[in-house]
């Protein structure tokens, strides 16, 4: 290279890259099997992760679908009918004699943002699979002023693209101010219409137009009709009003808020023109919860965020964004996350696969199994002889691995089904003692053994009140989530709860619950009319009937209809204790379950403020210089410039003096060279130093971590406080 | 033979017109005058004005278009850019002439335009008087500032028979340039009276039914709305909306076309409730027909604002109940209200004179990212870590329109907002998250020196109490036509105080 450039006169010389040079970007799998020492290992991984990511994918769109199925049928139903509507307009009286709206469906979306996108896409196909081919959708950073959000309608429609001002292309285009007015759209319609429903179906369109009625609706969608500003809504409004008798117009009101907003952008007038329907989404509350429940609280696929990444992922839901669509690319994270660093997760795929494939581990992998802190507590549990079996042979362990993976699915396909019924007799409890939603039980469930909390006990306290008829309907529905359980287990609590239920039922045929109750309360009655004797009552006197009522109570003979209670509440109690075992109790859960919530957050949830202090206060952390990897408190010269004033300001009151921090930066640095200072040099700082200095104060001020103020010349003012 | 009633133009097609104009007669002779006859050249620009639906625009189309004279009828709204106004003109005046001959430039100026104009005319010149008709003229002021003074002499610029015609809801005196112009002549198209409005809309009687029904259903429903509304436009929608129902007793055979007592009685409650709600398209034309037809067991439809629910993530209810505790009160009483030893306010002339009347009367203030987030992290009970979401969440709040950003986008360093959500709203949202909004805010705030602030409030407020008290009125009186306002019913609403906040302060 130095060949090439030595040359007498001074030059530029340009290097092209040399191809063969040109780094390959690295794609996913490159990642996975770098990340590993084992690259097959890593192969594998990567193939299941991506696999399994297609298949909740197809999941979360099928649910998708299937939430707003109703909302978006009626939404084409409205379509269609504002179309006939428009056809059958002229003879009428009354619709002669009533002033022309445009029909505007008013979609109530939610404040997610981010999750509209996909809405409207659906949406829209299904407009034009179904019902018009003229469907437009705009958006409110495209349409600053009417001019533009004409010509974009117009372009969308008519597929011919109107050129910019300045650009000149075909001469025999019309100018384009002419080009963009809705009275072209209307010739434009016309021509269009005339066409479809005249011949020649060997056109374009052919197959699909002949579904279409004969004057397809034009259908505007505004995506986010907050963003618009209203001058440009009022301005379009009217003109399209013009033009309600050629064009069977349609507008889609994408509103985020709610559909007050409509009202507070448009002027009577306006509003006069419209005749606006409204059309609610589920909300996104809801939306999660399908989503987690058939994402997360299912056996089918074997991947498992654990209760503190779920928490993570729901935390930032309820408290920032609202966005299911961010929802599902944390858990796409996690799983990554998981595929990624977790090198048993291999094995985190099907019960049949799964097995075969611990059949198939090489030494490493049982090494690493052995390692699992799971299986070790697993290990503990058994006889000497089987631990000496289980650390030295390789082959127990693929045996041993094998049954303790049957286990953990058999475990998962228990879980669920007993998670559920829990859920649904807590759930009518006042209160909420286990929490409203069923993700919060589950987080509980993950988190700790739940029949040792509080909230359990209080739970339980609260079934064994319950009245017969509450009792009964939730047994039922107990039963009908059940029924989906296919493992013995859960036939077998399904056929005991039944039971449970029946005997309860026949309660009424053999004992007459009048009797029954007079029964209870002539006993109670008894205990009252002895105290009723006594009229004058003190504490004392008081808290001894109290001790009176309890003992009456204890002694009372139960009704067979509370032993009945009492029974099926133990039961529901032992099936909660044999079946919702936290996960970490399953030897091998790490195969499963995702618990890099750490990391998670990390990359979720930025924080651009920490890292910066994070940068100055540790150095290390970042640069990764050994030099600077100093002990806590001690201020290395070797750190940026920047680091040193910042940990200088650090011990700053309100107010700085630039001169004394001069000082005491100087100091700092000098005092790293080793070099005594010259006494004769003494207060006369180094230029380079002082030019340092200043840099990095601009740069602490850029920062936003001090600003000059006015109260004093030299000083600064300090903003942040604390983190000394 | 008597003298023609217009010379120039047949006796019977003047009777005609004056036959298909109703209750606008003088003005239609004045215009007659004014136009004199087809080949005479006329005043060069007329400006029409008068309110909405006061006939401006179909007294003059159906004149000309009755009479046959040469005419382009344009649209101001519609001209985005002074082109399409231009090639509007030129089309309908030349016709195809224009097409074929030399377009106009791909950004025409004035003067473009009035050079094509002459080059055209020289081919067709002007047998009769052209007029060109500018509808929502006030328009034309936002466009190029030479486009009006040069509309209003245009017969002086291009040489020809022609007259601008300029029709506007605003008066004159609001078009005036302050370089001077040429002035056109004035005519105004008064509101049409009860007894002229009922004449107009008896004319369109249901085929069906006898005219006198009509016109007496029409009585009724002057009686209800005319207090409301003048706008005929609107009244002839409301008609045809509730007459079915005004029939129904009479397709049932409950009463007969004579009881018009028991029709009235069937009516009325029905258009009382029409004015509250489908007047104002709380409830739109079509659920309203839906909802009659479908009577009896269909539930009270809900109006458009009774949708005010908004959900929000937890976080940005507190951004915005911060945001609005910035807004509304002095940045000098947040020590008050968020340090732990604020001590007493003790001094009475501790606030400026401006400051002591109501913040919520004089509307949000402006206030930078600092001071909103110095608030709301002492508002929110837990330690929240300052993350980029908390940072998305206040644009997306801005997206949303529940705050809007005062400084100018490119500010990045310093932005400043303001809130712009209603108390009741923000009440709604406070309430969800268990926050008491009204106690951390300055207006309410019993101050020491009690007395002279409660008479200041007293009379501040009094006024609004009186609107209060007759909320729905005054609602209405908003919408009604006397007042020409551009600004929507609803944002008049949001001014009023909430009931309950007002009786608090009269305590």
């Amino acid at each position: 290279m130095a060949a090439i450039t030595a040359s007498i006169s001074k030059g530029c010389f340009v290097f092209k890259p040399s191809i063969k040079k040109k780094k390959r970007t690295l794609d996913a799998e490159d990642y996975f099997i770098n990340g590993s020492d084992d690259c097959e290992n890593g192969k594998q991984r990567f193939l299941l992760c991506q696999e399994l990511w297609e298949d909740m994918k197809s999941e979360t769109e099928s649910v998708q679908d299937d939430l707003n199925k109703k909302v978006l049928d009626s939404l084409l139903e409205f379509a269609r009918k504002s179309t006939s509507s428009f056809m059958s307009r002229e003879e009428d009286w009354a619709s002669h004699m009533r002033a022309s709206e445009i029909p505007v469906a008013a979609l109530v979306l939610g404040v997610n943002l981010t999750d509209h996108n996909m809405t409207f896409q659906s949406l829209s196909d299904r407009l034009q699979n179904s019902v018009t081919p003229f469907v437009v959708s705009v958006q409110a950073k495209e349409c600053a002023a009417v001019k533009y959000l004409l010509q974009k309608v117009l372009q969308r429609l008519t597929g011919v693209s109107v050129d910019k001002d300045e650009e000149e292309t075909s001469t025999d285009l019309p100018p384009n101010s002419a080009h963009c007015s809705l009275r072209s759209l209307c010739d434009w319609y016309k021509t269009v219409c005339k066409n479809s429903s005249g011949s020649s179906p060997g056109e374009k369109r052919s197959s699909s137009e002949m579904e279409f009625s004969a004057n397809p609706p034009i259908i505007v969608i505004f995506r986010d009709l907050e963003a618009f500003s209203p001058r440009v809504l009022h301005a379009f409004i009217l003109i399209c009003s013009q033009y309600t008798q050629q064009l069977p117009l349609l507008f889609i009101f994408g509103i985020a808020t709610s559909l007050s907003t409509v009202q507070r952008m448009l002027a009577h007038s306006v509003t006069s023109l419209l005749c606006i329907k409204l059309f609610q989404f589920s909300s996104c509350t809801k939306h999660l919860a399908t989503v987690i429940d058939k994402l997360v609280l299912t056996p089918k696929f074997p991947f498992k965020p654990s209760g503190k990444v779920l928490q993570v992922l729901v935390g930032l839901f309820l408290y920032h964004d609202f966005s299911v669509h961010n929802f599902i690319k944390g858990l796409q994270l996690s799983l990554l996350e998981h595929f990624h660093d977790q090198p048993l997760s291999v094995l985190c795929c099907k019960k049949q696969e799964a097995v075969v494939r611990a059949q198939q581990l090489n030494h490493q992998e049982v090494e690493n199994i052995r390692q699992l802190p799971s299986f070790m507590r697993f290990v503990e549990q058994q006889e000497p002889q089987e631990q000496v079996e289980l650390l030295t042979s390789d082959e127990h362990v693929k045996e041993v691995c094998q049954k303790l993976l049957k286990g953990l699915h058999r475990y998962h396909k228990n879980f669920f089904p007993i998670l559920r019924c829990l859920h649904v007799l807590t759930s009518s409890l006042p209160k909420y003692p286990l929490g409203k939603q069923i993700r919060e039980l589950h987080v509980t469930c993950l988190e700790k053994d739940v029949w040792e909390t509080e909230d359990y006990e209080s739970a339980m306290q609260l079934l064994k009140i319950l009245a017969k008829d509450e009792l009964l309907t939730v047994l039922q529905n107990c039963v009908e989530t059940l029924k989906s359980g296919k493992t013995k287990e859960l036939r077998d609590a399904l056929k005991h709860l039944q039971d449970l239920k029946d005997r309860l039922q026949q309660l009424d045929a053999f004992t007459d619950p009048s009797a029954l109750g007079g029964h209870v309360e002539g006993r109670e009655n008894e205990c009252f009319s002895e105290n009723g004797l006594q009229k004058k009552t003190d504490l004392f006197q008081l808290q001894k009937t109290l001790l009176q009522m309890k003992e009456c109570r204890k002694t009372k003979k139960r009704s067979p209809f509370e032993l009945l209670r009492n029974e099926t509440i133990e039961y529901i109690d032992s099936l909660v204790k044999m079946h919702l075992t936290r996960p970490e109790s399953q030897p091998l859960y790490e195969v499963c379950y995702c618990t890099s919530s750490g990391t998670l957050r990390h990359h979720l949830n930025a924080t651009p403020r920490t890292s910066i202090q994070t940068a100055l206060a540790h150095p290390y952390y970042y640069l990764q210089n050994e030099a600077l990897r100093s002990e806590t408190g001690a201020i290395s010269s070797a750190a940026p410039d920047i680091c040193i004033v910042y940990k200088l300001h650090l011990e700053c009151g309100r107010l700085i003096n630039l001169y004394d921090w001069l000082e005491a930066y100087c100091m700092v640095v000098t005092a790293a060279d080793g070099e005594d200072s010259d006494p004769s040099e003494k207060g006369k700082f180094d230029e380079i130093r002082r030019a340092c200095f200043i840099r990095a104060v601009s740069e602490l001020e850029f920062l936003g971590f001090i600003k000059s103020t006015k109260q004093k010349t030299d000083h600064v003012a300090r903003l942040t406080w604390g983190g000394c | 033979m008597s003298a023609p009633l217009h010379p120039g133009y047949a006796d019977d097609r003047v009777r005609l017109l004056i036959e298909k104009l109703p209750c606008r007669e003088t003005q239609l002779n004045t215009l007659l005058a004014l136009m004199g006859e087809p080949e005479q050249y006329c005043y060069p620009s007329i400006f029409i004005y008068g309110h909405r639906a006061t006939g401006k625009s179909y007294v003059i189309q159906t004149l000309l278009r009755e009479l046959e004279l040469p005419h382009a009828v344009v649209s101001c709204v519609e001209c985005v850019s002074a082109g399409i106004l231009f090639e509007q003109v030129l089309r309908s005046f030349f016709g195809s002439a224009y097409s074929s001959s030399n377009a106009l430039p791909r950004k025409p100026s004035l003067s473009d335009f009035i050079r094509l104009y002459r080059q055209l005319c020289v081919q067709f010149p002007a047998t009769q008087t052209r007029y060109i008709i500018l509808d929502k003229a006030e328009l034309l002021r936002d466009m190029d500032a030479n486009l009006l003074p040069g509309f209003l002499r245009l017969q002086e610029l291009v040489e020809d028979n022609v007259t601008v015609i300029l029709l506007s809801e605003i008066v004159w005196d609001k078009f005036r340039p302050n370089t001077g112009c040429f002035e056109p002549l004035l005519l105004h198209f008064p509101n049409y009276s009860k007894a002229e409005l009922q004449q107009i809309l008896a004319r369109d009687t249901h085929p069906a039914y006898s005219p006198e029904l009509y016109s007496s259903y029409i009585n009724i429903l002057l009686g209800v709305f005319y207090s409301v509304c003048r706008d005929l436009r609107e009244l002839r929608h409301l008609a045809a909306l509730n007459f079915p129902k005004f029939c129904e007793p009479l397709e049932t055979g409950e009463a007969k076309e004579k009881d018009a007592h028991k029709l009235w009685r069937n009516i009325e409650p029905q258009l009382k409730k029409a004015m509250q709600t489908v007047y104002l398209r709380e409830v739109s034309s079509v659920q309203w027909e839906e909802q009659q037809s479908a009577e009896g067991e269909v539930a009270e439809l809900r109006g458009l604002s009774s949708h005010d629910h908004v959900e929000l993530p937890y976080y940005s209810k507190y951004l915005l109940i911060a945001a609005y505790l910035a807004s509304y009160n002095p940045a000098r009483t947040d020590r008050r209200f968020f340090l732990k030893h604020h001590g007493k306010i003790k001094k009475t002339n501790f606030l400026k004179k401006h400051e002591k009347t109501s913040n919520h009367l004089l509307g949000p203030k402006p206030f930078p990212l600092d001071r909103l987030l110095a608030i709301f992290y002492s508002v929110v009970d837990s330690r929240v870590a300052p993350t980029a979401s908390v940072f998305a969440q206040i644009s997306s709040l801005v997206t949303l329109q529940l705050l809007s950003q005062v400084s100018h986008d490119d500010q990045l360093d310093a932005p400043k907002y303001k809130c712009a959500v209603s108390l009741d709203f923000i009440r709604a949202i406070a309430r969800t998250v268990g926050f008491d909004v009204v106690r951390h805010l300055y207006d309410f705030l019993l101050r020491p020196d009690r007395h002279a602030d409660r008479a200041c409030r007293r009379v501040t407020t009094c006024p609004l109490l009186l609107i209060l008290s007759r909320r729905t009125l005054s609602f209405q009186m908003y919408a009604g036509p006397p007042l020409a306002c551009d600004s929507p019913i609803p944002a008049a609403s949001r001014f009023l105080r909430p009931p309950d906040v007002s009786e608090k302060m009269q305590k």
